[in-house]
């Protein structure tokens, strides 16, 4: 008799599991897909400068320090909600460089000229061949390299003060501790 | 007005099928192209998530499907391509997830779930006639 009972419970804890999926379900954002990308070392490129096309930007010049990558564009509207966000950083110093993602340079320097220019170094991918060598799907994005140009965290969408103190402070400090 | 209007229609899918029928990518054997066909529909467009290569016209997915267009040219095979796009997109750019121990639950979940249902079924309904 006592066995039968324990047996009916079952539908309802197949039930109770659903519905905690479903409920988690509901909180996940299908727009933001984890990166297969991570703990791998920056794709092989060699993009001319935004500006100064005569030279190069190649992951040598992101080894060295933490640093971020922001893959941005003139058309991206979202980008210039960022801005603000990436100049206050630059103004701390973070390390930033710019992935100019299927642009025009000439609309890309327009822009960082009216919106400002945190970037140390910004390379020019006209193409979109190093984006898709990343992985990436929108602008804007942002990459965590470590010292050694290993790609540590990725962040898609607009970079805020949220984001920033939840998801890249923390692992900031760890790769700085562990250096 | 009628003809007229037919015209139009006529123009607009007759115009829509034949440029993506072959004349955007020529290929070199109806294979290649049946190769090229099969797995635009095979790939998802990461921007508007629903729709599959062939179908979107985001940025991104035109990018992709020159991409997959030069390596189906260059004879590369069906596993290499989907390695490729894989190793950078992860496995959500394939619309069939591969049989992985994380995606085990979910092809052979519903399995598990019948053969659970049964059980029950079974066991209820045995012990029902029996006392």
């Amino acid at each position: 008799m006592n066995n039968i009972k324990i047996w009916r419970l079952l539908p309802f804890v197949i039930f109770t599991l659903l519905v905690f999926f479903f409920w988690r379900g509901l909180s996940l954002d299908p727009k933001k897909l984890p990166s297969v990308q991570l703990g791998q070392a920056l794709p092989d490129f060699r993009l001319p400068l935004l500006n100064d096309p005569g030279k190069d930007l190649t992951p040598a010049n992101l080894r060295g320090r933490v640093a971020l990558l922001n893959v941005w564009a003139s058309w991206c509207a979202a980008c210039v909600d960022e801005q603000g966000f990436l100049m206050k950083l630059a103004g701390q110093g973070v390390p930033l460089f710019g992935l100019n993602y299927k642009d025009d340079p000439e609309q890309a320097r327009a822009w960082l000229t009216e919106w400002g220019n945190p970037y140390q170094m910004i390379g020019s991918d006209a193409a979109g061949k190093v984006a898709i060598d990343l992985g990436v799907y929108g602008a804007p994005e942002t990459f965590l390299l470590d010292a050694r140009g290993v790609i540590r965290f990725r962040h898609v969408g607009v970079l805020d003060d949220v984001s920033w103190t939840r998801d890249f402070l923390p692992r900031i400090r760890q790769l700085q501790e562990e250096s | 007005m009628r003809a007229r209007l037919l015209l139009l229609l006529v123009l607009v899918f007759g115009l829509g099928q034949a440029a993506e029928a072959n004349s955007m990518y020529p290929l070199d054997s109806a294979k290649q192209d049946a190769q090229f066909q099969h797995l635009l529909k095979a790939l998802r467009c990461l921007v508007c998530q629903n729709q599959d290569l062939a179908d979107s016209n985001a940025g991104l997915a035109k990018d992709l499907r020159d991409q997959v267009y030069q390596m189906v040219k260059d004879g590369e095979s069906d596993s290499d391509i989907i390695r490729y796009l894989s190793s950078r997109y992860g496995d959500f750019i394939l619309f069939d997830p591969p049989v992985k121990a994380v995606t085990a639950l979910l092809w052979y979940g519903p399995a598990v779930f019948l053969l659970l249902g049964l059980l029950l079924f079974w066991r209820i309904s045995f012990k029902r006639s029996a006392s």
